[in-house]
């Protein structure tokens, strides 16, 4: 039954990853991208990591992707106005990819993870997750969040007027 | 030039602190509401509730009969003249002998017809009448009608049953049967 | 009886009782919509009008299920679907009452008992936006992208707000799931004796949230036609319309259980105690949880009709004023709701969120009374 799960989802996730790059119509990528966030959020509960599952909803689906809709939706996108791309940025793209893919696999392969391996089950709850964050990893929890503040005080700026500026 | 004393200065000096915060404002505006929600209605049932008609309402037009049972109409065309709206046509016919017990005078109306979409129930046929013979009764309302054909009121409409004699305003205004 | 009967029971009641009150809700609205206009209402179609949502549902029905040439088909009915998708999902995780012995067993009212339950609600609330926006792009007409665009805009920004509100009760009570929370109110501690700054902050952000007035920005008639949904006829108009009541009864709901105990009420523990010594241990239980489940729907009731009422008193807002409160308004608030409760959990002084109320109502009365000065100072000169 779970295993089944698994794999439904991981086909969901797959696919719908492969429209996203495959499809003409930006909007259906973006649905589709958030189709792959909640596949990928279904993985997370199938590791009994709730939290993560939750979160991975409300940031990703449920902010991050509304703002790519909101954007593609003004941008008002359509076939007859999409741009060729010169040959140069297909080129960096496909290498950049690969070079992604390498990584990936590399990765992958210098893991091992043995079938048996004793794992904390629990460790996706909540409760265990806030404890790890705020001993174990306190400091890079906090350099996340400094990073952030940065992030934020910098889209002020960006989106700061300078006085004299017209508004609107 | 000043119409009424509702007019208001219009103040655009910043907010107080106190109407920023918007809340005294808004629970101000929601005890109002719900005063209201509380409060008798305007609005009632209206086929099964039906408002008092004021005394002096004119509602349908009657063509009286008097107290024998006789049309009072001699078709002067007084009211046809007096109406502002050119409601009113007639058709006068003389009394044939033994018609005495229908008509009152020796000169009816055979025809008389009032086109409701033209009538604007001013009651100036009422003040034209010498014989006393139309009224706008106070009581009862125009009837609603769906098609033009429905609109002229002939004397089928109009003249007053004896078995359901009509109030003309006078008598609900002064109490007086005549 | 089986447990896993009485749960799928529970679940469907829910999910049964969740669709009436919404459709007992657009009755209630015409119904208090008129009161409060000194009308009657609609009395026509049953006694009281009871009936009205039926006929209303069967006009729903009868109506031209119309789609626009350019529109994007599967889009355009998908939009309303996941709308009512993702306001039916929201009420699974609600506890409605504490719990049936039926037998050995017992058995929680509530759909679902997940330790993360409020950040569930969160999610799915964060997701009923995409009903709209899919609607109003796959329609093909620039009012209802406005429409939808607003939608988004104005959910995103408010949804920090309520995310922050949220963060406090949070740390008042040391757990994320909704039960665990309704149950730390247990004994008249309610939150709201406690956060008086966040309740308000939470319903602002709830009526953004539901779109509904005075923050019904993405349907706005006079600017945008009908926004989001000015292509849409039919039940598909319906599915958006009942959606939006469907938010309503689930967002009264978690206010309840956030803000005003859920199913405790002032004696229950007395109520409970009673009961079972007259009627044994299970019986007395049950009914007591009967009376802790009336208790719930009538706080959601009273908070269905708190969206009603303010929906008639307050105009729309204008976009910007929309903004202006969300982000430099309720967010700071927020914030500073969240610093003062967690240092009232510090200092064990939960009611440390008062002081921040006084203060403003202080100076509030403070500015009030300087103007005035001032003014008797200019009618003298």
């Amino acid at each position: 039954m779970i295993q089944n799960v698994f794999w439904f989802l991981t086909f969901l996730a797959i696919i719908s990853a492969c429209m996203v790059v495959f499809s003409r119509n930006p909007i259906h990528s973006v649905l589709y991208l958030i189709i792959t966030f909640f596949a990928l959020s279904g993985h997370y509960l199938l590791l009994n990591a709730q939290f993560l599952a939750v979160v991975n909803i409300i940031v990703y689906a449920g902010a991050i992707m509304v703002l790519f809709l909101f954007v593609i939706m003004f941008l008002n996108l359509r076939r007859e106005t999409e741009v060729q791309k010169p040959i140069a940025v297909k080129f960096a793209a496909v290498i950049s990819g690969l070079i992604l893919l390498a990584v990936l696999l590399g990765a992958l392969l210098k893991a091992d993870i043995q079938p048996g391996s004793e794992v904390d089950s629990q460790i996706g709850l909540v409760e265990n997750l806030g404890k790890v964050l705020f001993s174990d990893f306190l400091l890079p929890f906090e350099l996340a969040s400094v990073l952030f503040l940065v992030a934020m005080v910098g889209a002020i700026m960006l989106g700061k007027r300078d006085p004299g500026e017209p508004t609107i | 030039m000043k119409l009424t004393n509702r007019a208001k200065q219009i103040d655009n000096s910043p907010m107080t602190v106190a109407e920023r915060l918007y809340i005294p404002a808004i629970a101000t505006g929601l005890g109002i509401t719900i005063k209201h929600f509380f409060k008798k209605k305007a609005t009632i049932n209206y086929p099964e509730e039906q408002r008092p008609f004021s005394s002096i309402f004119r509602g349908l037009h009657v063509l009286k009969r008097d107290e024998q049972g006789r049309e009072r109409c001699t078709a002067c065309g007084l009211c046809a003249v007096a109406c502002p709206a050119e409601a009113i046509s007639m058709t006068a016919a003389e009394r044939k002998p033994g018609e005495e017990k229908l008509y009152r005078e020796e000169k009816y109306a055979a025809v008389y017809e009032i086109n409701m979409l033209r009538c604007i129930f001013c009651g100036l046929c009422e003040e034209a009448c010498p014989k006393a013979a139309i009224f706008l009764q106070p009581d009862k309302i125009a009837p609603a009608f769906v098609d033009r054909e429905q609109v002229i009121f002939g004397k089928d409409r109009l003249v007053e049953k004896m078995d359901d004699r009509a109030t003309t305003g006078i008598q609900k205004y002064t109490g007086v049967k005549s | 009886m089986d447990p896993l009967i009485v749960n799928a029971l529970i679940i469907l009641s829910i999910f049964g009782i969740t669709l009436l009150i919404a459709t007992y809700s657009t009755w209630a609205e015409r119904k208090v919509a008129g009161f409060i206009q000194d009308r009657l209402g609609p009395n026509r179609a049953g006694w009281g009008g009871l009936m009205q949502p039926l006929a209303d549902a069967g006009k729903m029905f009868f109506k031209e299920d119309f789609i626009p040439a350019h529109a994007n088909k599967w889009l355009f009915i998908f939009g309303p679907s996941l709308a009512m998708l993702t306001a039916c999902m929201a009420s699974a995780v609600i506890p409605f009452g504490d719990s049936f012995i039926i037998g050995e067993n017992i058995v929680l009212v509530q759909a679902i008992e997940v330790n993360i339950g409020i950040l569930y609600v969160f999610g799915v609330v964060s997701l009923g936006v995409y009903g709209l926006m899919i609607g109003g792009w796959a329609s093909n007409n620039k009012f209802s992208l406005l429409g939808a665009v607003r939608a988004a805009s104005q959910n995103i920004s408010y949804e920090l707000a309520m995310g922050l509100s949220i963060i406090a009760i949070i740390l008042m009570s040391g757990s994320l799931s909704l039960r665990t929370i309704v149950e730390g109110q247990h004994g008249g501690n309610w939150n709201i004796l406690y956060q008086p700054l966040g309740f308000i902050i939470f319903l602002t952000c709830a009526f953004a949230e539901c779109n509904r007035t005075p923050f019904d920005l993405p349907e706005c008639e006079t600017e945008l036609i009908g926004g989001y949904h000015t292509e849409y006829s039919s039940m598909k108009l319906g599915f958006y319309l009942f959606a939006e009541y469907i938010n309503m009864f689930a967002s009264s709901a978690v206010t309840a259980c956030l803000f005003f105990g859920g199913f405790n009420y002032p004696g229950m523990d007395a109520v409970q105690n009673e009961l079972i010594k007259s009627l044994g241990e299970s019986t007395g239980h049950n009914i007591a949880t009967g009376i802790g489940i009336a208790v719930m729907f009538a706080k959601i009731l009273f908070g269905i009709f708190f969206f009603m009422w303010v929906r008639w008193t307050l105009p729309r807002f204008r976009y910007d004023q929309l903004m202006n409160l969300g982000w430099k308004g309720l967010i700071p608030a927020a914030i500073l709701n969240v610093i003062l409760t967690g240092a009232g959990i510090l200092l064990e002084m939960r009611w440390l969120s008062w002081v921040a109320v006084l203060i403003v109502i202080g100076i509030a009365v403070l500015q009030a009374s300087i103007s005035q000065k001032k003014e008797l100072r200019a009618q003298r000169a």
